[in-house]
Parts: structure tokens; C-alpha cells; sequence
């Protein structure tokens, strides 16, 4: 139940954080896209044992972060919601590798444990680049950018009408849940004589509304293409933004610059 | 069981999506040839239907904890598994953008997990067969539970392939299976019973739904030969293209098969770092920093070792430290420093 009402309102911040005008939400929706993509490959392509390699990567976020207005908190609270379920899995590396690869007195670091850094650096970055991407462009401009990418119609429409219904669905959810809580006060969860009747009655309720739905696309003069109103141009920024980026993201993938910085003041300290 | 992107590898992550988006240009010609335009808006307010379903917490009985619904199995029934897999992608791509759950770059293993076991295995080879000879209750019980066990198992069982082959973690490829299956066995049991009391009491209030969906608009029948045909076509092509540009990385399929088999196959370096390597060499930047050296050094010489190794030396390992405290607290100030900057600029303007 409150779980409805937060993940509606997720929805919601998320989606007017994307109505905001910066120089981040004019770069063009197509551009944004392919640099988070190809962002999120160079992360993952690192080798399970790299973690000072990984660092500059975070430049990205940050920078996006700042330029576009997003509020960090909740963006971290989504983020510690979300990471500790790859970590579960990379939890088990320290257990399972125990070559050591580091000694200094008393310390010792294992190979299982700077993998499972690595996982968590690279859980910390991925998610955030897709919370990035998501809160400076929208689910409009987004299915745009895919439409330019050849995705067919269908899915396209598919995902934008679902995207749509899920804030009215969402909260007629909310709404036989709470009566339902008020007339069972004492229950955690729905009983299982009223699995069936609940759930089903809101599908058939679904069903009914797809038709009026349709009903109302087809009045509206629906022939099967959905409009999502001015379609931005490529300019020579979009393409400076893009190229910069992988630019970027190419070097820190090809040098480990954090040690390249680390000896050049190692040895200047020398 | 929704993967995220820092437990994969590019190539299984590249060759999934490849998989993934067959499986959905399939579907979407499919449903093209005989599509009633009716079924574009109830796709979008099924997924959008589903999507809040899962919010759901339906209590087990006899225990004290509550499960959640999946909907692939709930999908395909009531829209036909073509229509079934697309509103699932789109599921999972909102789900992956607004709420991180499941990686972009994993989506298509989720797609693939989720919903092409669901709807191009489960459905048609279990679901549909049983309920041939007409619908009961008890026919549609065991169709429901049954199918949603299989499905989410076969989905479960790609998880720990995927994930392995990507190479990341650790977890031998048997404690992984029996940390997996068993839950998603439980996961299964709870998603069969939730779909049989929905569809069993969709059935008595408006029969004509699930009929419509099992026989009038069932768009045609499924050439499973045909998909997976195509589909291990375009998966081995894409794994050989993407694993030869990924070439002699350490993790990825070797790892897993060494890991698994104890057949040794590794080579020795990463291809891109082998490059850096040359290309710092040639740039001679920094001289003294033993990047080139301490690769080489790692470089298995005896069967003992594993992976290689990058650059354990003390005093790579320090300035690596250094430097990566030096790159966090750039970023840190970098950040702030747009954000005072941006802040200042409001309060001019006003």
C-alpha cells in the first residue's frame, strides 16, 4: 500500500525533474541516449579486479547531476534501495576468492574483495547513469529517440501507453487496497479467499477501460501513430555532447588515470 | 530476479539484447498479420495493469510472509504470448528507467528471463496443452501452477547462466543453482496459485476474455522450431562477433567454462589494456609508472594462477590509492562547484 503510493510518487518527481529546461534537457533525447549506453558498456567492460580504473567514470553523474538540477538525495535513496541486490551476489566473491593480493602489517586485501569493490563501483554507476538518463529527457522524448532508432511502431506505442495508464492504474491499485485494509484492518497482505475476486476484479475493470480507452483514441482520429508533438533536430551541440563523452569514457576505459595521477604525485612527493 | 548491469559482461549483455530483440520483431510481425488495432491500447493498460499488480502483496497461507505477482504467465493467457512478450519488455524497460530494477544494458537478459520462458516456452508447451480438452477448474489449476513453476525456473536457471557467463562473481556454478532454483521455485508456487485465482475468477465473471484470448484472437500457433531455430542463429553469431571483440578478456565464457569444467582455456591479458599498454609506451608518458611491467609480470606462467593479474606491486597499488582518493575528491568538488555556480546564477537572475 504505501509501497503504491511511493513508487507513484517516484514516478511523478521523476517525471516533472524532466520537464526542467537546462543544458543537459535541450541535448537532444537521441544523443543522451547513446552516451548513457555506451557509458554503462565501458563500465561493465571493465575486468572484475579493476576499482582505481572504474573512478573517473563517476565524473559522468556528477556532472550531470549538477548541470541538469537534480536533487541528489533521492536520487542516492533510490540508489541504496537498488544496489544491494547485485550485492547480494557479489557478496559471495570474499567468500569464495581468498587469493591475497595485498599486504601491509596487519592488513591484507583479498581478490574476492576488490572484485566485489569493483561490483559495487560499477552497481553505484550504472544505476545512476539510468536514473540520469530517465530524469533529464522523459518517457516522451525517449520513445522519440527510439522511434529514431528504428524500433518499430508497436513496441513504441506499446511502451508509452503503458507508461500513461500506470499513474491511473497505480492508483486505482491503491485505492481497492485501501478499502480492503479498512475492512480487514488486522492483515498484512490480501488473504488468499480474495486473491481472486480482488486481482480479477481489476482486471476486468482493466479490460473495460482499454475499451473505452481505444474507444476515445479512434474518435480522436487515432490511426495508429502516436504523436508526441515537435521533434527536435539534430545540431552541432548533440553531436559535441556525444563525442565528448565517448571521448572521454574511451580514455578512462584505455589508461587508468586515477593511477596515472596517483604516480605522478607519488613521484613528485618523492 | 530482475539482473542489473554490474553483474554482466558486454558480450552476454550484447548477445542477450540481440536475442531479446528477435524474439520481439517475431512478435510484433505476428501480431501485425492479424492485429485488431483494439489490442494496441489493452497491451498498454494490461502492462500498465500488471505493473501495479505486482505492488500487490497477496499473503500465503499457513505462513507468515506475502508474495508478489510476476504477470508473464497472466499476460500471455489473456493476451496471447506475442502480445504477452511486448507488454512485458515494455514492463521491464519502465521498470529499468524509473526505478533501476534490472539494468539497460541487462535488459535483455530480463526480457529474455522474464518474458520469452514465460510466453514462448511455458505457455504454449504447458499451459496450452493441458487446457486443449476445454476448460475446469481443476484442469486450469494445474495448467496455471505448473506453467508459472517451469517458466519461472527456466528464468531462474537463465539468470545463473547469464550471470556466469559474464563472469563477475564468484559463486561456482552449483551453490548459484541451488541458491536459485529453490527460491524461485517458492517465488513460482506463489505466482501459479495468484494466476489460477485470477483467472479462474475472470473466467466465471466474463468467460469471453480467456476465450477470446485461448481461441478467437489466440493469433495463431506458435512455431516454437521456428524461433528457436532462429534464435540460436542470431545468439551464436552475435556471442562469436561481440566475444571476438572482447578477444582474450579474462572473465566472460572461458572463466565460467574453467570455472565450471576445470578445463583451463584462459589467455593472458585483456585486449584493451594490451593496446594502452602499446600506446603508453609509445607516448612514454609518465616513465616510471610500471603499468607495462607489472602486466607482463602478471601474465600466468604456471597453471596455478587464474586471471592476470593486473599490477600488484606496492607501488602501483599506492598510487593507485592516491590517485583514486585524488579523482572522488575532484568529482566531489566538481560537482559542487557547478551546483554553487548554478545557485548563484538563480539568485542574480532574480
Amino acid at each position: 500500500m504505501a509501497g503504491i503510493i511511493q513508487s507513484l510518487y517516484e514516478i511523478r518527481f521523476l517525471d516533472e525533474l524532466s520537464e526542467k529546461r537546462t543544458v543537459i534537457h535541450n541535448i537532444h533525447p537521441l544523443a543522451k541516449l547513446l552516451t548513457t549506453l555506451i557509458y554503462i558498456v565501458a563500465v561493465v567492460s571493465f575486468e572484475k579486479y579493476e576499482v582505481s580504473g572504474l573512478l573517473p567514470l563517476i565524473f559522468y553523474p556528477v556532472i550531470i547531476i549538477g548541470l541538469a538540477e537534480i536533487p541528489l538525495l533521492p536520487i542516492l535513496k533510490r540508489l541504496l534501495l537498488v544496489v544491494p541486490f547485485a550485492l547480494g551476489i557479489g557478496a559471495f566473491n570474499p567468500v569464495f576468492d581468498h587469493r591475497i593480493v595485498f599486504t601491509a602489517g596487519w592488513f591484507t586485501l583479498t581478490g574476492g574483495w576488490v572484485s566485489f569493490f569493483s561490483i559495487v563501483i560499477k552497481s553505484i554507476l550504472t544505476v545512476l547513469a539510468a536514473l540520469t538518463v530517465i530524469a533529464t529527457t522523459g518517457m516522451n522524448r525517449i520513445s522519440f529517440a527510439l522511434r529514431l532508432l528504428f524500433v518499430p511502431r508497436v513496441l513504441v506505442l506499446q511502451l508509452l501507453l503503458t507508461y500513461r495508464y500506470i499513474s491511473v492504474l497505480m492508483e486505482e491499485v491503491a485505492r481497492v487496497l485501501r478499502a480492503y485494509h479498512m475492512r480487514a484492518p488486522l492483515h498484512k497482505g490480501v488473504r488468499y479467499n480474495a486473491w481472486g475476486s480482488l486481482a480479477g476484479n481489476l482486471l476486468i475493470r482493466t479490460f473495460e477501460r482499454a475499451q473505452n480507452v481505444y474507444q476515445a483514441m479512434v474518435l480522436r482520429g487515432f490511426t495508429g501513430e502516436y504523436k508526441t508533438g515537435g521533434a527536435p533536430k539534430i545540431i552541432i551541440t548533440d553531436l559535441l555532447y556525444l563525442t565528448v563523452w565517448t571521448l572521454f569514457f574511451a580514455a578512462a576505459r584505455l589508461f587508468d588515470i586515477p593511477a596515472l595521477i596517483g604516480s605522478l604525485v607519488t613521484g613528485v612527493v618523492k | 530476479m530482475h539482473m542489473a548491469d554490474a553483474l554482466i559482461s558486454p558480450v552476454v549483455g550484447g548477445t542477450m539484447w540481440v536475442a531479446s530483440a528477435g524474439v520481439a520483431a517475431y512478435s510484433i510481425k505476428k501480431i501485425q498479420s492479424d492485429l485488431d488495432q483494439k489490442k494496441i491500447p489493452l497491451m498498454g493498460v494490461m502492462g500498465a495493469f500488471i505493473f501495479a499488480a505486482q505492488m500487490i502483496n497477496f499473503t500465503i497461507p499457513a505462513t507468515g510472509s506475502s508474495g508478489h505477482l510476476g504477470g508473464g504467465m497472466l499476460l500471455s493467457v489473456l493476451l496471447g504470448p506475442y502480445a504477452g512478450f511486448l507488454t512485458m519488455a515494455s514492463i521491464l524497460a519502465i521498470q529499468a528507467l524509473f526505478f533501476a530494477d534490472g539494468g539497460l544494458l541487462a535488459y535483455g537478459c530480463n526480457v529474455f528471463n522474464l518474458g520469452f520462458f514465460t510466453c514462448f516456452i511455458a505457455y504454449p508447451l504447458i499451459y496450452k496443452q493441458i487446457m486443449r480438452r476445454g476448460y475446469t477448474p481443476a484442469r486450469m489449476f494445474s495448467a496455471a501452477m505448473l506453467s508459472a513453476v517451469i517458466g519461472l525456473q527456466l528464468g531462474a536457471f537463465g539468470v545463473v547462466l547469464e550471470t556466469l557467463f559474464s563472469g563477475k562473481t564468484e559463486l561456482p556454478f552449483n551453490t548459484f543453482v541451488l541458491l536459485m532454483q529453490p527460491i524461485h521455485l517458492a517465488i513460482g508456487v506463489v505466482e501459479g496459485l495468484v494466476t489460477a485465482a485470477v483467472i479462474g475468477f475472470v473466467w466465471k465473471a466474463r468467460p469471453e476474455i480467456i476465450e477470446n484470448a485461448s481461441i478467437g484472437k489466440a493469433l495463431g500457433s506458435i512455431s516454437i522450431k521456428k524461433v528457436m531455430t532462429g534464435l540460436v542463429v542470431v545468439a551464436l553469431f552475435t556471442g562469436g562477433i561481440l566475444s571476438w571483440f572482447a578477444s582474450s578478456h579474462p572473465d566472460g565464457l572461458e572463466w565460467s567454462m574453467f570455472k565450471t569444467a576445470g578445463v583451463e582455456e584462459l589467455e593472458s591479458s585483456d585486449g584493451i589494456h594490451q593496446t594502452a599498454g602499446e600506446i603508453q609506451e609509445k607516448t612514454a608518458f609518465l616513465p616510471d609508472y610500471n603499468f607495462k611491467a607489472a602486466e607482463s609480470e602478471a601474465e600466468p606462467s604456471d597453471s596455478e594462477s587464474e586471471e592476470a593479474w593486473p599490477a600488484v606491486s606496492a607501488g602501483t597499488s599506492v598510487s593507485g590509492v592516491v590517485g583514486g582518493t585524488l579523482t572522488l575528491a575532484l568529482a566531489c568538488l566538481i560537482g559542487l562547484g557547478i551546483s554553487i555556480v548554478k545557485r548563484r546564477g538563480k539568485a542574480s537572475a532574480a
